[in-house]
């Protein structure tokens, strides 16, 4: 696969249970520092394929290249380690750990630690503790939940607990982050302080992001390109006016008699 | 300074015991009456050590090991291979203190000691490696059966390809005891013993011995925690798929576990393999795996100091404990004659006990801040899926 501008190509990409066709043949390209949009009514296989682009499932059939390399059945953990972050749609944080260890354990690949290491204390492995910390409570306040650290994740306010799922997903030093329902049960204004943080995401850390998201508002407003599917197909990809406009997508989200 | 307080005076009442609990007056308390003599003491801090290391596998990583007894014994027999004349063929000696005559491997007891750590660290991985891709209830049969199946090799080990490498049935006797040398005790003005079984109280070095790697263990254990590998283990136990999505390679993470709880696991048996001066297949019996997961829970899973409270009490009860609190009853009655002997209840008094411990206290004696969260988890969830609804 050659290096392009694409960090992210799904090709042909297949998923079966039993029978069941989640994922049907589908090609997928992010572009680099772009925001793209996966949309599609409740069913459609969003997340099947958000757990196959993160090797939480292996696909039946197709291939999926990250920043140029074949990542199709590798293991979650080394899929994050070559730089793809993501956030669970029911959100899955370490309840009874702290906001901080929450986010200490995702950086998990990036400091070197060492049981041997652990266990003698060495300076090296107290200074790499120290940043790690620090980098988490910079973290922490970078996502909105200064002063938070201390509390066990489970004890935050809902709100607060999508944004640690995120601050989480960044302390693998992403690439590219998934997003999945990110603003799922979000007030409006909440909403919109959202979507400002992934916008400067992108501009302030060159992160790349792929989202699932329902609220069209949203979508419209950061998305630079939207995919559509249904029923594990891709019905329609492009920027969001085309896509808003596009009859297959409408039928999609209202029926046949929308669109007569 | 009034925090340190308590810790402090416990530590200085355990390291003293020998120099007060065992002489007039206290004996007639300690040792008649709680029958903490120093044999005891001794047992109780293996089974301790014991405990520390399950608390590893069991109390941090979350993964339930019914066969944590495997290492016990792959440790004691450890020393039964470089440190008795099991091997009567071979008469190699390297830096032990006992008679160069008798034949067989004679490592040094302080390199028996890390060699059976190292060894039953490899036999974790080994044992790991298939098992600990299962989940739950699936890991803890995997690992009960495991837990048979060692001392079954040990027993019948006697003629592997027509070699005796266990002695069978009859086990291993005659195991070398530690000692410093010669040139050490002349060293340290006899401070250190030449060797341990030439001391008229022989007990006292045995028991500095097994206190010494108690601390290590508690160490070790509180580093751990504390340390990126602690953490993962937490997360892995909470939620695996989440873990993995983060980065921490779940294997891995949960073979070292196993592994460093088989290493104390190890140790503690090649210690005590030596006290006991004798090995046999049938010592080491799925009693052992379930005892000292009991104290891990009694105690509190995942808190170093209730773990040690739940080991010493439940070794305590199950050594001479029990015995003693058996007379008392049976001489405190008034009436005719008493004569129950409370010891031949045991196993079911110890049911009784965790089944109330279960009702009324699930977290533990001394439960570690996050466990008692994780059983109280009710209401927080409540919420969280409320919101989405």
């Amino acid at each position: 696969m050659a290096q392009n501008g694409n960090i992210l190509e799904a090709q042909e990409v297949r998923k079966e249970f039993g029978g069941l066709i989640a994922v049907n043949d589908v090609d997928f390209v992010i572009p680099r520092k772009t925001i793209v949009s996966l949309i599609g009514p409740n069913g459609a296989g969003k997340t099947t394929f958000f757990n196959i682009l993160t090797g939480v499932y292996k696909p039946t059939r197709g291939a999926v290249f990250f920043d140029g390399q074949p990542i199709g059945g590798l293991p979650p953990h080394k899929v994050t380690a070559l730089g793809m972050a993501r956030t669970f749609q029911n959100i899955r944080l370490f309840h009874n750990m702290t906001a901080l260890e929450n986010v200490l354990v995702a950086m998990h690949s990036r400091i070197r630690g060492g049981v041997l290491r652990s266990i003698f204390r060495t300076p090296g492995l107290k200074k790499e503790e120290q940043e790690a910390h620090d980098r988490g409570r910079q973290l922490l306040e970078f996502s909105g939940l200064r002063r938070k650290d201390e509390e066990y994740a489970k004890n935050l306010a809902y709100g607060d607990q999508r944004r640690l799922e995120v601050a989480r997903a960044l302390a693998t030093e992403p690439q590219l982050l998934l997003l999945d329902e990110p603003t799922a049960g979000m007030n409006p204004e909440e909403t919109a302080n959202f979507t400002t943080f992934v916008a400067k995401l992108r501009e302030e850390q060159d992160i790349t992001v792929l989202l699932i998201e329902h609220d069209m508002k949203v979508v419209m407003g950061i998305s630079d390109r939207v995919t559509v599917l249904d029923y594990g197909e891709k019905i329609a990809e492009g920027e969001p006016k085309e896509v808003q406009h596009n009859p297959r997508v409408i039928e999609a989200y209202l029926g046949t008699a929308a669109t007569a | 300074m009034r925090r340190w307080a308590l810790p402090i005076a416990v530590i200085a009442l355990i390291v003293s015991y020998p120099l007060w609990a065992i002489n007039e007056p206290f004996r007639a308390f300690f040792v008649d009456r709680l029958g903490m003599d120093m044999d005891t003491v001794f047992q109780m801090a293996v089974y301790v050590m014991l405990a520390l290391g399950l608390n590893i596998v069991v109390g941090y990583a979350g993964l339930l090991d019914l066969g944590y007894v495997a290492f016990f014994a792959l440790g004691a027999y450890t020393l039964g291979w470089f440190g008795s004349a099991l091997f009567s063929g071979q008469n190699i000696h390297f830096l032990d203190v006992g008679n160069t005559a008798i034949p067989g491997f004679h490592l040094s007891f302080w390199v028996v000691v890390p060699l059976a750590g190292l060894i039953c660290a490899i036999a974790g991985i080994i044992i790991g490696w298939p098992t600990l891709r299962l989940r739950g209830d699936y890991l803890a049969i995997v690992t009960l059966g495991f837990g048979e199946i060692i001392p079954d090799v040990f027993r019948n080990g006697d003629s592997i390809f027509g070699h005796n490498l266990t002695n069978g049935v009859r086990g291993v006797t005659q195991l070398d005891r530690p000692g410093f040398g010669q040139t050490v005790n002349d060293a340290t003005g006899g401070f250190l013993p030449d060797r341990y079984s030439s001391l008229p109280d022989k007990l006292k070095p045995w028991f500095y011995t097994i206190l010494f790697m108690c601390l290590v263990t508690i160490f070790v254990n509180l580093r751990l925690r504390d340390s990126k590998m602690g953490r993962a283990w937490i997360a892995v136990r909470e939620d695996e798929i989440a873990a993995s999505a983060m980065g921490v390679p779940l294997m891995r993470t949960k073979l070292w576990a196993y592994a460093i709880g088989g290493v104390f696991g190890g140790l503690a048996g090649s210690i005590y393999g030596s006290f006991i001066n004798g090995i046999f297949p049938t010592s080491f019996s799925f009693q052992i795996s379930v005892i000292v997961l009991v104290m891990v829970i009694v105690g509190g899973m995942g808190n170093i100091w209730g773990v040690i409270v739940g080991a010493s009490l439940i070794s305590w009860l199950n050594f001479t404990g029990l015995g003693k609190i058996g007379s008392l009853l049976n001489d405190g009655i008034p009436g005719h004659a008493h004569d129950v002997d409370v010891t031949k209840y045991k196993f079911g008094i110890f049911g009784i006990m965790l089944i109330l411990m279960m009702l009324f206290r699930p977290e533990g004696i001394i439960p570690s801040a996050r466990r008692k969260a994780e059983f109280k988890e009710g209401e927080g969830e409540a919420v969280l899926y409320d919101a989405r609804n």
